[in-house]
């Protein structure tokens, strides 16, 4: 595949690798985390700057999102001794993590700053549970919930299942072939030391596990966990003088919507979400397509949505999803591995974001794995994947990042290695 | 007229400022199904919105429309989130096609109305009526009496319609 090397500032591309992601870092991904979103938020931007190679008086700018369940920026800027130029605090969960990438490059772009930190801290298992339980479950129903919550639809896993419903009304797509989507994610968990699952699990599994609410079972839903993630954003020069191999963004989109999102129900097919329409500016701003990807980072918040994801991005025909994600293709040594850390149904749930940590790790080819490090402390990766062994992706190249918030909105983002 | 009410234990609650969640339930309250049609375009439109998703034109007139149409898709709630909910599973959310203005503007859209699967007097269906319904069920509007002024759209069984020999269904059963 070639690269252009010349920017046409002309064309919707003219951003292709100018901006990189030059730091990564997080907590552990834990339960019963024993401090503060603050905390968590300031030792994940913490280790991303150190990654990176940085001080925290280089990071100008900072980003973050939250659904009343986080620390805001000037907090952890305070913590950190930063002197910010630019932050913003955004409301939003799943899909928030690439557009708030398009937002930095935005930012340095338009001279306001140099160096952008985007972090996510929640305690999801010990204070505000996205599954929707606890205080949010008691508040009163007003407005728009009048016409969802009042109905007893309120979690993610209750709003979204309809849409899985019919893709498998429509399509003939199997139960069997969507818990395939846990059983992989949970083989590429056992070889991630950091993930909170890293028990392997089988489709049989999977579909002997309860019902939550059909077609969902509990191993089709992600983790509830605790943790802080962060990565710094820079520009492609500045990017040269950082500690690890430049990983370039190549393209994003941001928050793209389906028509008429406040119900996404009403419009077009409901199998059909939002990617489908994220599609027409990823790839033309990309300059690549699919068929490129070596390894994706699709939103798993659930087994389904990591497929909806993948068909609608073109990674395969509507209605293959379920061949796609059970045919062998997105598991480790497969054609396209999905989510190699594990992701948020193994890994650990941090809308997001981790994803996009595991692809900046796999284009370094520095997966964190069990691989014995070399006198150098680069990893000497065996690429077999058996149980407690080898996640790196062999000459990983090219990655996407799928990001859902609901059926009706999406963001992504392609990267690849300099 | 704001509305503070308690539905199977759950606070529900309109404010004075949202006059078209106010004007829907009203005609709820009644037992009359109304939607707003647009003033410019024409079309029907769920739920309440200050303008159209067709055409953007603020103008629209409440209509009544008849509370008839087939499940487009479900879900079948097991683990209940709302706490009020928990003795009553597991209970349908459906997603009902309209007949009225299917597959209008495009062959892909209809009125998908929600609600749960119900008695015909308004009260959460037992296990055994929740197990016969699936995609393309025939169904009928009932209500579910809140307070005064506010009664919930839900949907029962159309006894009266020819039924599917056998609605889809999630297949592990």
């Amino acid at each position: 595949m070639t690269m252009p090397n010349e920017t046409d500032t002309t064309s919707p591309k003219h951003l292709c690798d100018k901006y990189a992601i030059v730091g990564v870092g997080e907590t552990a991904y834990m339960r019963g985390s024993g401090m503060t979103t603050r905390a968590l938020g300031t030792w994940a931007v913490r280790n991303a700057i150190e990654d990176a190679g940085l001080e925290p008086s280089d990071v100008d700018g900072m980003l973050s999102y939250q659904s009343g369940d986080s620390t805001f920026a000037p907090f952890i800027a305070g913590d950190l001794g930063m002197r910010l130029n630019f932050y913003m605090d955004v409301f939003g969960g799943g899909s928030s993590t690439e557009a708030l990438v398009g937002l930095a490059m935005g930012l340095i772009e338009a001279g306001m700053c140099k160096v952008v930190v985007i972090f996510r801290a929640m305690n999801g298992f010990s204070q505000v549970r996205i599954g929707g339980t606890g205080a949010r479950a008691a508040a009163p129903v007003s407005g728009d919930m009048l016409h969802s919550r009042a109905y007893g639809w309120q979690s993610a896993g209750q709003m979204f299942s309809p849409t899985f419903m019919r893709h498998m009304y429509d399509y003939g797509t199997r139960p069997e072939q969507v818990a395939a989507v846990k059983a992989i994610h949970s083989e590429h968990a056992s070889n991630n030391p950091k993930a909170f699952y890293r028990k392997r699990v089988s489709v049989a599994d999977v579909l002997a596990s309860r019902i939550i609410c059909k077609p969902l079972h509990l191993l089709d839903c992600c983790v509830e966990t605790d943790n802080g993630t962060a990565i710094v954003v820079t520009n492609a020069e500045r990017a040269r003088d950082c500690r690890h191999p430049r990983v370039l963004i190549r393209g994003v989109v941001g928050r793209c919507s389906k028509p008429r999102m406040d119900m996404h129900y009403q419009h077009g097919p409901v199998s059909t979400v939002a990617g489908h329409y994220a599609r027409e500016i990823l790839w033309p701003n990309s300059g690549v397509g699919p068929e490129d990807i070596d390894a994706t980072g699709s939103y798993d918040a659930f087994t389904f949505t990591t497929m909806l994801q993948l068909e609608d991005y073109g990674f395969c025909k509507k209605g293959e999803g379920g061949d796609y994600v059970s045919d062998g293709t997105i598991r480790l040594g497969g054609r396209r591995p999905n989510n190699t850390s594990g992701g948020h149904l193994c890994e650990g749930y941090t809308h997001g974001l981790n994803m996009v940590i595991e692809n900046v790790r796999q284009l370094r080819h520095d997966a964190d794995d069990s691989c014995p490090v070399g006198p150098d402390g680069r990893r000497r990766h065996t690429y077999d994947y058996r149980e407690g062994g080898c996640r790196q992706v062999r000459n990983c190249e090219l990655t996407a990042n799928l990001g859902w918030a609901n059926p009706g909105t999406g963001s992504a983002m392609v990267m690849r290695r300099d | 007229m704001a509305i503070q009410a308690t539905y199977l234990g759950m606070p529900l609650d309109i404010n004075d400022l949202d006059v078209e969640n106010l004007a829907y339930f009203k005609h709820c309250a009644a037992h009359d199904f109304h939607l707003q049609r647009c003033g410019a375009c024409g079309l029907l439109r769920y739920p309440p919105t200050t303008a159209c998703p067709w055409c953007a034109s603020p103008k629209s007139e409440w209509i009544a429309v008849e509370g008839r149409g087939a499940v487009h898709s479900y879900t079948e709630v097991h683990h209940a989130i709302q706490p009020a909910f928990r003795n009553h599973t597991p209970y349908l959310v459906l997603l009902v096609d309209l007949d009225t203005q299917r597959g209008k503007p495009g062959e892909h859209e209809a009125l998908r109305v929600v609600g749960n699967l119900v008695t015909p007097q308004g009260r959460l269906a037992p296990p055994e009526m929740v197990r016969r319904v699936g995609i393309g069920t025939r169904v009928r509007m009932v209500f579910s009496d809140v307070a005064p002024g506010l009664a919930l759209p839900q949907w029962t069984l159309d006894e009266g319609a020819s039924q599917p020999a056998s609605p889809w269904r999630y297949p592990q059963e």
